[in-house]
């Protein structure tokens, strides 16, 4: 041990009976140890314990992927803060927003940080497949986690959808009753399903609770149930595709 | 360690087997047959049995007050009433494109939609798309002092003038 008081105190803190029930592994400076940081952690644990150098360059993936997560995170946090607001009925839901709008502090700021993280996150995920698509990593073995990102993008869509209504404004209203509409183009199943959808024949107070619950529980309970097989596959299939290797002279392009 | 293991396997005939695997299914078969009754009993929840949406019906004054050439419009019900000649018909105001309400342009004399530019004369057939239906006829009833009750629930056949 050095004199240093401060690693001092760390080895303390390190040799008290409460940090060893958290932290089981020594300090990370052997090999082993720095591999057992990763897995001994529920939140590093779907991480490698090593990647190669050029999967963290930018170029590699654009960061795309991590962009729409981040998004997501930031509208789990500032949804949350909405909901103590607002109340899914009519008039009151418009109401609260004008409220948020005008009266509550960082009303505004949570508002539209929700609003253009939403936004962000639609188009990050559209990035990134495009950017899955034109580096092929969609390819075996990764095939079916591209379907899973299909069933994410619907998800995002129809959590952006499902949002778009909750202000209960002109266009939330016009919005929802021409999506609903089209809904309702769809052979034999398109009535009945527009009908469980509004709770009803009209968009009325029924739809806007119904898409309150479908935007704040079950599709965000869906986004992140497929999200972690996502992620989960991502290692399963020997972690992040970037750019293809360029083909062998005698190779031919597939 | 063995001999334990040994003495616990039982033996095994083929058709224990069968009725093993008969017992199997039938615990499956139960398992499934329970899920499809919660999936239709929540399918059943989630529609809705009263609905407090406005009546269907609605008075839309006497048919004295419909000569040729009038057209009103029932905000509440997305109706117009019409006067045409020799009596008087009721159209829907809604959209048959995705569902908007188009509005009367007395001057034009055309029904238009403010959405995506649906057109349609005033008995309700499509002159510019996208809308790709007429705009549905509403029954038209009339008491013997001839004042007008609408349903918009109830669509009639194009045409079907209510004689005055």
């Amino acid at each position: 041990m050095n004199g240093n008081p401060f690693s001092q105190l760390a080895s303390l803190v390190r040799g008290s009976a409460v940090y060893r029930s958290i932290v089981r592994h020594g300090a990370a400076d052997t090999n082993r140890n720095r591999s057992l940081v990763i897995f001994e952690n529920l939140f590093l644990h779907v991480h490698p314990v090593k990647v190669r150098e050029k999967t963290l360059k930018f170029t590699h993936t654009y960061w795309l992927g991590g962009i729409t997560i981040s998004a997501m995170v930031v509208l789990i946090a500032t949804g949350i803060l909405l909901m103590f607001y607002y109340h899914p009925s009519v008039p009151q839901a418009y109401r609260d927003m004008k409220e948020l709008k005008f009266v509550v502090d960082n009303g505004v700021f949570y508002r539209n940080l929700h609003r253009w993280a939403a936004h962000l996150m639609v188009l990050g995920a559209m990035l990134h497949m495009v950017r899955v698509f034109y580096h092929r990593a969609y390819r075996p073995p990764r095939q079916f986690n591209w379907v899973i990102g299909v069933v994410l993008l619907l998800v995002t869509l129809l959590l952006s959808y499902t949002g778009y209504l909750l202000p209960w404004d002109q266009l939330a209203f016009w919005g929802v009753s021409v999506g609903t509409n089209m809904a309702k183009e769809a052979p034999i199943l398109g009535p009945p399903i527009r009908f469980l959808l509004l709770g009803g024949n009209i968009v009325s107070e029924n739809a806007l609770l119904r898409f309150y619950v479908l935007h704040c529980v079950l599709l965000p309970v869906a986004l992140i149930g497929f999200l972690g097989v996502h992620i989960w596959r991502i290692r399963k299939d020997g972690g992040v595709q970037g750019p293809p290797e360029p083909p062998a002279d005698d190779e031919v392009e597939p | 360690m063995r001999d334990a293991e040994e003495g616990m396997a039982l033996p095994l005939r083929p058709e224990d087997q069968s009725r093993r695997e008969f017992m199997a299914r039938l615990g499956l078969g139960a398992c499934a047959l329970t899920a499809a009754g919660a999936a239709l009993t929540v399918l059943d929840f989630m529609e809705p049995k009263v609905l407090f949406e406005p009546a269907t019906e609605f008075k839309a004054g006497n048919i004295q007050e419909y000569p040729e050439g009038t057209v009103k419009f029932n905000e509440e019900h997305r109706a117009y009433i019409i006067g045409g000649q020799g009596g008087v018909f009721a159209v829907s105001a809604v959209c048959t494109h995705l569902g908007c309400i188009t509005r009367y342009h007395a001057n034009e004399g055309m029904i238009a939609c403010p959405c995506h530019g649906s057109q349609f004369d005033p008995e309700g057939n499509v002159t510019h798309g996208p809308a790709p239906r007429p705009l549905p006829w509403l029954e038209v009833k009339a008491d013997a002092e001839g004042n007008l009750t609408v349903d918009t629930s109830m669509v009639i056949p194009h045409g079907k003038v209510l004689k005055a």
